[in-house]
């Protein structure tokens, strides 16, 4: 039993790091806009997608990835540009319909361009399960755990140290006073959007030797990380990654001990439960803000 | 006055099949573009009328739809009364739920709709021993009206045209009374709505019932008439065409969630003929609206057409009064 | 006071006792009291700051108090929600405009009828003739609230289409047709001009002849002495002096803490 529990911790941490990587995507969009961007799975779809068709025209891996991820990161600067800065100002209602757009959309452009079919990226480092203390872990799982702990560090660490990272967090704190020292906001805004797009590409290239990926793909990651950010308190990147890693663990742990089945109603019970009980997420907003 | 537009309405909707005798297409996409009325305007109370957003709208849909499914086929109940049932069943549990979800704003109200949407669709998918799982439950008799068993295109096109005359006038009819306007308070301003003695809980929490309730018909209807059901039709992707139709059309108008319900049903009929590019216009269009007529396409397209109008008339020379 | 002479006098209609509100280890108000007498208009004045609004958020439930007391006509408010101290006879009016601005003038003095009318979800829905006359009664109330606030030729525009000063008095007009005992009125005259500052003391008379008592927040200082039967100065949330117009204008620590100049323009 101790065993299966490990198993089920790894993998919900596999997953998790995905979902945080996603969470996090969420959270930079709405520091910067206070837009909750419905297409931001659609980022992971997109990285993974243009990833295996570019390695299937014989790139090598690392290449297509930078190029998967150029591509997603301007596909989110080009959201930004044409979808979500007309519409400034307006409504959450109407932000929220403008993004879901953006997504059917981007969903409209795989669906053309690589059919209905799944995909699936070959491992990164083969396929021999590693043991370890009673649990088994994919090569691909140490990949991803690693790649997110550097691209969550590397992010913290721009957002707290550098002036252009701090001028974002200022973006989320008050806008009109951002503008007021002389804080390009719009930039600000596509800085988001294409560190955002970058994240969830990335996270897509990661996972898709795991889980096979397809047009569809995006949509459940999308609302994942969306939940991970409201279990974080939303607006708050790191409470963001830690609602991330829980939501996948406590998820591992329903498809295991529960029934896989259930496994997504049990996510969004739990997402549920923190909003009636706790609604400004576990890890207050503005605790977790500064380090 | 109010009610001249719903007679207006009603007499279109009765001559349709006249003016288009034996029309396939009339029939069957007028039964659908109903149903679809039926839930947008319900949607519309909730969203336009008290401000309220829903991602998760199909869930009752789905649940109205399901309790008639299994309560004809599973335990052989005559259909009048599964759906009296699934009306009982969904109201109830939209008034359990409606509390502390609309303690709930903006973003967090959109999460916590959708997370109950997705919830109930894994539910649907996974109950089996209930619900037939992913390939759903057939075999659903037809609905049965006092005697009367409702059968083909045509009989199919009355009764959900006359269900949905019947939703669009109980609508009007509450929007218009002291009742809605406390509601379209709720929306102006909470506080001062507060002040003035309306009990703003119970508002929302009334209006997200009788939203469910509208669902729940509509769902009824849907399973007879189709007489097969399978969760497919109320997923997340449902849940969103039918904030596409209320936002669409305009909110807070009744007739704006009509001709948004009806304009979104004609727009899926008329993308199918792209097959695999239907997607991308769809979300292409969603955006383009929202981005350039963020009021609706209704409010959008009369206001472009006042200004056309206004331009014209400036270039006349002015009347000598 | 003495206690006699108290007990002799009837019961004030509002009586707040030793009133305490804080945000975040900053007291608004720091045990505020004072009793107004029906019929009265009762001026509640100070510079920003000094809690005049957050009194009045208090006294209608919107901010619950940490301690003290809110007596209306011999009953307790404190922990009523908002909904239910309007039904017990307060109706008020707001600094920033709280007008619905998604309905016309007429309507949004319907809402201020609500407590006034029977509210029935199916009868409303079904249209059925109780309904209707209540309709017809309701839209005679609030015709006649707009009546005596001038706004009657005003009623079926959009609320949202009028001047900012009719906006103003669409909220009084809104806050008379639930027909209360206590009128709050919340900077009433800030933003109007000089006309429309003349046309609100002369509104706020009639509001008073109609037998309606009127606690009112203002910085217009020859209104609040023009029109005020007693005013209370409150500093720092704490209550400075409290008296007639004329006695708080002689009153040297007001003059030194707020009033200043302002008196010069007492009537």
């Amino acid at each position: 039993m101790p065993e299966l529990l490990l198993q089920f911790l790894v993998t919900g941490i596999t997953v998790g790091s995905l979902y945080a990587l996603v969470g996090l995507g969420f959270a930079l969009i709405y520091n910067a806009s206070d837009v909750v961007n419905f297409a931001q799975g659609e980022f992971v779809m997109l990285g993974a997608m243009t990833a295996i068709a570019l390695l299937n025209a014989g790139m090598p891996l690392l290449l297509a990835a930078i190029i998967a991820t150029s591509l997603t990161v301007l596909v989110g600067l080009l959201l930004e540009r044409f979808a979500i800065e007309p519409a400034a100002g307006a409504s959450v209602v109407t932000t929220i319909i403008i993004t879901i757009g953006a997504a059917i959309f981007l969903r409209g452009v795989a669906l053309l361009l690589w059919g209905k079919d799944f995909h699936a990226l070959p491992p990164f480092s083969g396929e021999a399960p590693i043991r370890l203390g009673g649990a088994t872990v994919l090569p691909q799982s140490l990949w991803v755990l690693g790649v997110t702990v550097a691209l969550v560090l590397l992010v913290r660490v721009f957002l707290n140290r550098t002036l252009l990272g701090k001028a974002l967090l200022a973006c989320s704190f008050n806008r009109t006073a951002a503008q007021a020292v002389g804080i390009n906001v719009k930039a600000m805004l596509r800085l988001a959007y294409g560190l955002s797009a970058g994240l969830g590409a990335l996270a897509g290239i990661l996972i898709a030797p795991i889980t096979f990926s397809s047009y569809e793909a995006g949509v459940m990651l999308g609302l994942k990380g969306f939940s991970a950010a409201i279990v974080g308190g939303i607006g708050n990147p790191m409470g963001a990654v830690a609602g991330g890693l829980l939501l996948g663990v406590l998820e591992a742990l329903g498809a295991g001990l529960v029934s896989s089945g259930y496994k997504d109603a049990i996510a969004f019970l739990f997402v549920l439960m923190v909003l009636f009980f706790e609604p400004t997420g576990l890890f207050g907003h503005k605790a977790a803000e500064r380090v | 006055m109010r009610l001249a537009g719903f007679y207006l309405f009603a007499l279109g909707v009765a001559l349709l099949p006249i003016l288009f005798p034996d029309n396939y297409f009339v029939i069957v996409v007028g039964a659908s573009a109903g149903l679809h009325v039926i839930l947008a305007v319900g949607l519309n109370l909730l969203m336009g009328y008290a401000g309220q957003i829903s991602l998760g709208h199909a869930a009752f849909f789905g649940m109205g739809a399901y309790a008639s499914a299994i309560l004809t086929t599973r335990f052989g109940w005559p259909s009048l009364l599964a759906l009296a049932a699934g009306l009982l069943a969904t109201g109830a549990l939209a008034w359990l739920f409606a509390r502390p979800i609309l303690r709930l704003r903006g973003h967090y109200l959109a999460m916590a709709t959708l997370g109950f949407g997705v919830i109930v669709h894994v539910i649907l998918v996974q109950a089996t021993q209930w619900t037939g799982g992913p390939d759903g439950l057939s075999g659903i008799p037809a609905l049965n009206l006092l005697g009367w068993r409702v059968d083909g295109d045509e009989q199919w096109y009355g009764v959900i045209m006359a269900a949905m005359l019947l939703v669009v006038w109980l609508t009007l009819n509450l929007v218009d009374s002291q009742v809605g306007r406390a509601l379209r308070a709720v929306h102006g301003s909470e506080f001062a709505a507060q002040m003035m003695g309306v009990d703003t809980g119970r508002a929302k929490t009334q209006v997200f019932v009788i939203s469910a309730l509208f669902a729940a018909f509509a769902g009824s209807l849907f399973a007879h008439q189709q007489a097969f059901v399978s969760p497919d039709s109320f997923n997340l992707t449902v849940s969103v065409e039918l904030v596409t139709m209320v936002v669409l059309g305009g909110l807070a108008s009744t007739f704006g969630a009509v001709c948004g319900a009806i304009a979104l049903t004609l727009l899926q009929q008329g993308l199918v003929v792209f097959e695999d590019y239907e997607m991308l216009i769809h979300g292409a269009l969603l955006m383009a609206v929202m981005i350039f007529m963020p009021q609706g396409l209704f409010v959008g397209l009369s206001q472009a057409a006042r200004r056309v109008r206004h331009r014209l008339k400036r270039r006349q020379p002015l009347p000598s009064t | 006071m003495t206690a006699l002479s108290s007990a002799l006098l009837p019961s004030p209609l509002l009586a707040v006792t030793g009133l305490e509100q804080s945000f975040g280890g900053v007291m608004a108000l720091a045990g505020v009291s004072f009793q107004v007498a029906e019929g009265l208009i009762y001026a509640v004045i100070g510079p920003n700051g000094a809690g005049k609004t957050t009194l009045f958020n208090a006294l209608c439930g919107f901010y619950q108090p940490s301690a003290g007391s809110i007596r209306f006509a011999d009953q307790e408010l404190l922990g009523l929600p908002p909904h239910r101290i309007a039904a017990r006879g307060i109706a008020r009016t707001f600094q920033n405009l709280q007008l619905f601005f998604n309905m016309t003038v007429v309507e949004n003095v319907m809402v201020g009828c609500h407590l006034r009318a029977r509210t029935h979800l199916l009868a409303a829905a079904l249209r059925l003739p109780w309904v209707q006359r209540q309709e017809q009664q309701l839209r005679e109330w609030a015709i006649a609230a707009l009546e005596l606030c001038e706004l009657a030729d005003r009623a079926g525009q959009p609320a949202g289409s009028l001047p900012y000063g009719l906006m103003k008095r669409v909220e009084i007009a809104r806050a008379l047709a639930a027909k209360p005992r206590l009128l709050l009125l919340d900077e009433p005259a800030a933003g109007l001009n000089d006309t429309e500052t003349m046309a609100l003391r002369d509104l706020i008379g009639r509001i008073r002849a109609n037998g309606v008592t009127v606690l009112l927040v203002e910085h217009h200082m020859p209104l609040v002495m023009g029109v005020s039967d007693r005013l209370l100065v409150l500093d720092y949330g704490s209550v400075l002096a409290e008296g007639a117009p004329a006695d708080i204008q002689a009153d040297p620590r007001v003059v030194a803490a707020y009033l200043g100049g302002a008196v010069n323009y007492a009537v």
